[in-house]
């Protein structure tokens, strides 16, 4: 049958609003990862400290003798922290291949050839990637602060600690910022998601490991914001009140965070383009 | 059916005056000033001519260095996103979204190209149909074939009912059956569709056979553009020549008489003469140089002919 049976007609209907392009993005690559039962099972795996503190919630609310497990405003910082590993690899899971595997099949060109910004590209690969990291830092957080006031029929403890939803908010959208923001810096540096994934895990441990061996040199503290687990420590410190003095002041912190942004940023920049220039 | 020449299709699609791209110190584009109208436009030149850099021009992927660019009036530099949701682009590299398979694909292009989410699948559908790909729609793009690839990219890019398709070599690297259903697709879309295309190629038959008009760019500049009819038909006559003796030398020497020589595939060669000389120019060289000519016949102007005269090569 000639091809020509099938017939090309012109489209009548309605064209939505431009700016949209981030959505459609954003709800494409959620819906590719959930149809993954590896990353499925690896998101209900960093929903297992929240089962161990709901019970932990449970128990001290419900039963006298175990009060002492009673949760405090600290508890919510130590519950973000053990988080910290599954975002890691929620992290490398969902966003190596973000914007390497769109480089490696040259569908930045198909993209770029839409209505559609570089930054409206950018924001639709960050969201993918926040998306996941929320929901597994920030909604199960929210979900124990809803529980300890289920459990205990009162709304005291938020009113005893009205800033821990703000705190938690806050410390959440940082992570996720930075975290994800590097992990796409790093994606549109290769065509591998390997590679990507590899980039990734020795950026957070190889430069923790420089400031260990400067610290051992120096036997000062001054490097410690090369290290992202001394930064996110000094910058939840400060955000939850913490007692513990961190190794690494605020002003230095916030910093160097701001520069982290910055360089990932700049680097999407620079990589993220339908056509690349060799001069 | 849509006549391509009808004069409510006469405004240009594209206006460029005076465009000038350089990828470092290296020129792509020089002063590049062309009107291409509504219908098929070919935009032929050798490998390097600057094809693909006008195409990505015109999408806005690069910065003119110099130079204004208009499509459908709407300013490259400042309306980029107007044109590309007008336009449609097939890129001549293999291009795709990685783990989808084609209805979702071109349904995701749709989607991006502004079409809300069920017209997109449904045009997907059809587009699919259309290029041919309706059988194998559910299958992964990642397993298709080069020629299935080409089709993928041209449904992707009709998907949103572009006004204007860009095609950046569309019938690379498939085989005879399949660039013969490529260029009927592309003479369908711009002839019965009433689209405009502009296809880049260093094909010549891929540009004879769907284009009504040519731009022949040559290491950035512009060779000679113009309706192929026009072109093919103006001033010049072509002879058909097979000579028994030194070829090369007589080549030469025509050249040096003014006579415009290039070799074909056998061992015939074609002569184009310019107007008011004939063939009798021909013979007095022959005879000058001792070759006997053995074979003389009146040729039609080709597009070779006309891209060879253009880029001033043998």
């Amino acid at each position: 049958m000639p091809i020509h049976d099938q017939g090309y007609r012109r489209y009548t209907g309605r064209r939505g609003p431009r700016g949209r392009g981030w959505w459609v993005i954003a709800r494409a690559g959620v819906l590719e990862r959930l149809r993954e039962r590896r990353f499925l099972a690896l998101l209900l795996l960093a929903w297992a400290p929240f089962m161990v503190r709901a019970l932990q919630v449970y128990a001290s609310t419900n039963f006298g003798q175990m009060s002492f497990l009673a949760p405090d405003a600290n508890t919510f910082r130590e519950f973000l922290d053990q988080q910290s590993l599954f975002l890691f690899f929620i992290t490398i899971y969902a966003g190596s291949g973000l914007i390497a595997g769109d480089r490696r099949a040259n569908a930045l060109q198909v993209y770029l050839s839409k209505p559609l910004t570089r930054v409206e590209y950018v924001a639709g690969k960050f969201l993918v990637l926040a998306i996941f990291l929320l929901a597994a830092s920030w909604l199960p957080a929210m979900a124990l602060l809803g529980l300890q006031m289920i459990f205990s029929a009162s709304p005291d403890f938020i009113r005893d600690n009205p800033w821990l939803v703000p705190s938690i908010t806050l410390f959440c959208v940082i992570e996720v910022l930075v975290s994800s923001l590097a992990m796409l810096a790093l994606s549109s540096l290769s065509k591998s998601r390997r590679f990507v994934a590899v980039m990734y895990a020795g950026m957070m441990f190889f430069a923790g490991a420089v400031y260990e061996v400067l610290r051992a040199i120096t036997g000062g503290t001054g490097w410690a914001w090369l290290s992202p687990e001394d930064v996110f420590d000094a910058l939840a410190a400060a955000i939850f009140r913490a007692p513990r003095t961190p190794e690494l002041s605020l002003p230095v912190a916030v910093t160097a965070t701001a520069l982290f942004i910055a360089a990932s940023i700049f680097i999407l920049d620079r990589r993220v383009r339908a056509v690349d220039v060799v001069t | 059916m849509t006549d391509p020449l009808d004069p409510a299709r006469g405004t240009p699609v594209v206006t460029i005056r005076n465009v000038s791209v350089k990828y470092g110190p290296r020129p792509a584009l020089q002063d590049v000033s062309a009107v291409l109208p509504a219908g098929a436009v070919g935009l032929l030149g050798p490998n390097g001519a600057g094809k693909s850099t006008l195409i990505r021009s015109l999408l806005g992927f690069i910065a003119p260095d110099h130079g204004d660019m208009r499509v459908f009036g709407l300013d490259v530099r400042h309306a980029p996103l107007d044109i590309r949701r007008r336009v449609g682009y097939m890129p001549e590299s293999d291009a795709h979204i990685p783990g989808m398979n084609a209805v979702t694909f071109v349904a995701y292009c749709g989607e991006l190209a502004g079409l809300p989410r069920a017209d997109a699948m449904q045009r997907a559908h059809e587009v699919l149909h259309y290029v041919g790909l309706g059988e194998a729609r559910y299958r992964n793009v990642e397993t298709y074939s080069t020629g299935m690839k080409q089709r993928i990219k041209l449904a992707q890019a009709l998907v949103h009912d572009p006004d204007l398709l860009l095609l950046d070599e569309p019938t690379n690297g498939m085989d005879p059956k399949g660039r013969d259903e490529m260029v009927a697709l592309i003479r369908d879309i711009a002839h019965e569709r009433g689209l405009n295309v502009i296809v880049s190629s260093h094909l010549l038959p891929d540009v004879d056979e769907t284009c009504d008009h040519v731009l022949v760019l040559a290491r950035g500049r512009v060779a000679t553009q113009g309706p192929i009819a026009g072109l093919k038909g103006h001033g010049q006559r072509v002879f058909e020549v097979r000579v028994k003796g030194d070829a090369e030398r007589f080549a030469a020497a025509l050249q040096s008489a003014g006579l415009d020589c290039h070799d074909t595939d056998e061992d015939v060669m074609r002569v184009l003469v310019p107007e008011g000389r004939g063939s009798r120019d021909l013979f007095q060289v022959a005879a000058q140089h001792g070759v006997q000519v053995r074979h003389l016949r009146a040729s039609v102007r080709t597009l070779e002919d006309v891209f060879v005269e253009a880029i001033g090569a043998p």
